[in-house]
């Protein structure tokens, strides 16, 4: 494994190009976690190519390893077969760079402290100055739309508040990768348009590369650039569906026939991966 | 008064509706009842010493003689809260406070210990807390002594504690502190650990995708969880380290603390001289607890905790 990644690093440099590589390059990866009741295969054979700028969601049932797959790109993860790079480098490595901002399923944000001291934890953690955590505070709970809560703490906001604090944490210290664990799974499904929405336009406007959990096709279709979808364990790839709406999508798209098209194909991958077998 | 309140709801006034509905009626009935049971308690139990002196003094004794005889003797079986409260009275405020008799004296002294015991133990059971989860050869070394050091019955090692350290010149307020200390660390390292271990899964997993340094994740998140933990360990270790000083008293024939003041009415059978030590002592208790967590309140306030 260790000896192999090199010479994917070269291959991948000779084929993109000067300088272009994809972000996160997956090849022949498996996760088999050991548990009491004997090994259970997490993730098998994955290969998977993200560039930058990319939209990808990862879409299957629950338990198909797609969190699991997450988790191993943030290096939270171990995998015990095949190989990964994040921005050319191992997991670890990346993860000491702060390569990425991890938005996780809830919003985890510390009861002690503000929303605004919640949002400046990782910059503190990385030695900002006060004065340009405070500026940057502002910033991106102005870009959430949570411009006066500096001063609340978590239990004052609401599950979709809490949520867009979150995300301003993860945005505060300007990673070029989001990595979001189905972000929006607890939420109600208004609000979750709402952010849905919001989401997508960050997106367009900051040019960041997002992996982006989720099990509702909808969502899937909504937001991304491509869409993989996965079976139940053993985690495999089914398929890659791309999906060229364009950047300043609406909502409105969902009505529209190439969205139901797109929609049933993930369907169809769904099926074809036994997901809605019992 | 409570059928009263009930009969006009609608005129009732905010302070007896929270009288009615709060804790104050429930804990003044129980209070009621302790001294009601206290008093027919006094009266059966001092009632053979009374008839006895009635006998020796070839009186004739009426019911009501009796009763009131039995609720003034002099040494007791067991005193009426009355005469507690009035010698209470008499050696907390009509006593210079720098008097031997004073219990605002003695009580100053078992403070001194206690406070001193209750920071040394505090900070160590602390200290001890940090190691365990910090270091995995600590968990497993450390908790079995810990825990075992509290199956030792303090009466039995508050003694040879005194001996050996007033053997090697310890003597007065620090070996007293140091049985405080044996007592109070114990709640707190085992309230700490747990707390210290409280961060969820999720909130460990953020620390890891910033590469936070330990120490950045013991000051950011592990510290900040385990304040709730503290406090209520707190709230036991302040109490117990009162215990422990008044335990430390007693062997050494110590001249001053709530401890002497006890053995000492037990050597002369000063029953209400031992009883109002005793109720000082627990009066004394409940300021400290009722202290820690007036600061619990203030602390977890600042910290944004829901109330």
């Amino acid at each position: 494994m260790e000896d192999t990644a090199p010479a994917e690093v070269t291959q991948g440099l000779e084929r993109e190009g000067a300088g272009r590589r994809p972000v996160v390059e997956i090849r022949n990866l498996s996760l088999t976690f050991s548990t009491r009741d004997g090994p259970v295969h997490a993730l098998k054979d994955i290969d998977l190519e993200i560039e930058a700028g990319d939209f990808v969601s990862l879409i299957g049932p629950s338990g198909c390893g797609k969190t699991t797959l997450l988790r191993t790109i943030a290096d939270l993860e171990q995998p015990t077969g095949g190989s990964i790079l994040v921005n050319g480098v191992s997991p670890q490595e990346a993860r000491l760079a702060r390569a990425y901002g991890y938005i996780f399923q809830a919003a985890a944000l510390y009861p002690w402290r503000t929303i605004e001291r919640n949002v400046t934890l990782p910059l503190e953690i990385m030695g900002l100055p006060a004065a340009e955590r405070a500026e940057r505070a502002r910033r991106y709970l102005d870009l959430v739309n949570l411009a006066g809560f500096e001063r609340k703490y978590p239990w004052q906001l609401s599950g979709g508040m809490q949520q867009r604090a979150s995300i301003a944490r993860a945005l505060s210290f300007d990673p070029a990768l989001l990595l979001m664990d189905e972000p929006f799974g607890a939420l109600d499904e208004i609000v979750r348009d709402h952010l849905n929405e919001q989401l997508l336009g960050l997106w367009n406007k900051t040019e960041k590369t997002v992996v982006f959990v989720t099990h509702s096709i909808p969502e899937a279709v909504f937001l991304s650039s491509r869409i993989v979808v996965m079976s139940p364990r053993p985690g495999r790839i089914i398929d890659v569906i791309s999906c060229d709406f364009p950047r300043d999508r609406t909502l409105d798209i969902r009505e529209t026939p190439a969205f139901l098209e797109i929609a049933h194909r993930v369907r169809e991958g769904l099926r074809a991966g036994h997901s809605y077998d019992d | 008064m409570t059928t009263e309140a009930l009969s006009a709801p609608a005129r009732k006034p905010a302070f007896l509706t929270r009288l009615v509905e709060g804790r104050a009626v429930p804990v003044l009935m129980v209070s009621l009842a302790i001294l009601i049971l206290w008093y027919l308690g006094a009266v059966y139990m001092n009632a053979d010493l009374q008839i006895d002196q009635f006998e020796r003094q070839k009186v004739e004794w009426t019911t009501a003689d009796l009763v009131r005889g039995t609720l003034s003797q002099e040494r007791p079986l067991l005193p009426a809260p009355h005469q507690i409260l009035a010698e209470m009275w008499k050696t907390i405020f009509e006593v210079r406070p720098t008097s031997k008799r004073s219990l605002i004296y003695h009580s100053s002294v078992t403070l001194s210990s206690t406070l001193l015991g209750f920071a040394i133990g505090s900070l160590l059971g602390i200290l001890l807390a940090v190691g365990i989860v910090e270091a995995r050869t600590l968990d497993k070394s450390l908790l079995p002594w810990i825990i075992s050091s509290q199956t030792i019955p303090i009466l039995a090692i508050a003694p040879m504690i005194i001996v050996v350290l007033g053997s090697i010149g310890l003597k007065g307020l620090v070996p007293k502190s140091i049985i405080s200390t044996y007592l109070c660390f114990f709640p707190v390292a085992i309230g700490m650990v747990k707390g210290l271990r409280s961060p969820d899964l999720l909130q460990m997993d953020l620390m890891r995708t910033y590469s936070a340094t330990r120490w950045q994740l013991f000051r950011m998140l592990r510290w900040p969880s385990a304040v709730p933990f503290l406090f209520a360990s707190l709230k036991i270790a302040i109490a117990i380290s009162l215990v422990g000083a008044i335990v430390g008293e007693l062997p050494t024939g110590a001249q001053a603390g709530l401890g002497a003041r006890l053995l000492a009415g037990s050597y002369y059978g000063q029953t209400i001289q031992i009883w109002s030590a005793l109720i000082t002592a627990s009066i004394l208790a409940a300021c400290l607890v009722a202290l820690v967590g007036l600061v619990e309140r203030i602390v977890l306030r600042a910290m944004g905790m829901r109330e």
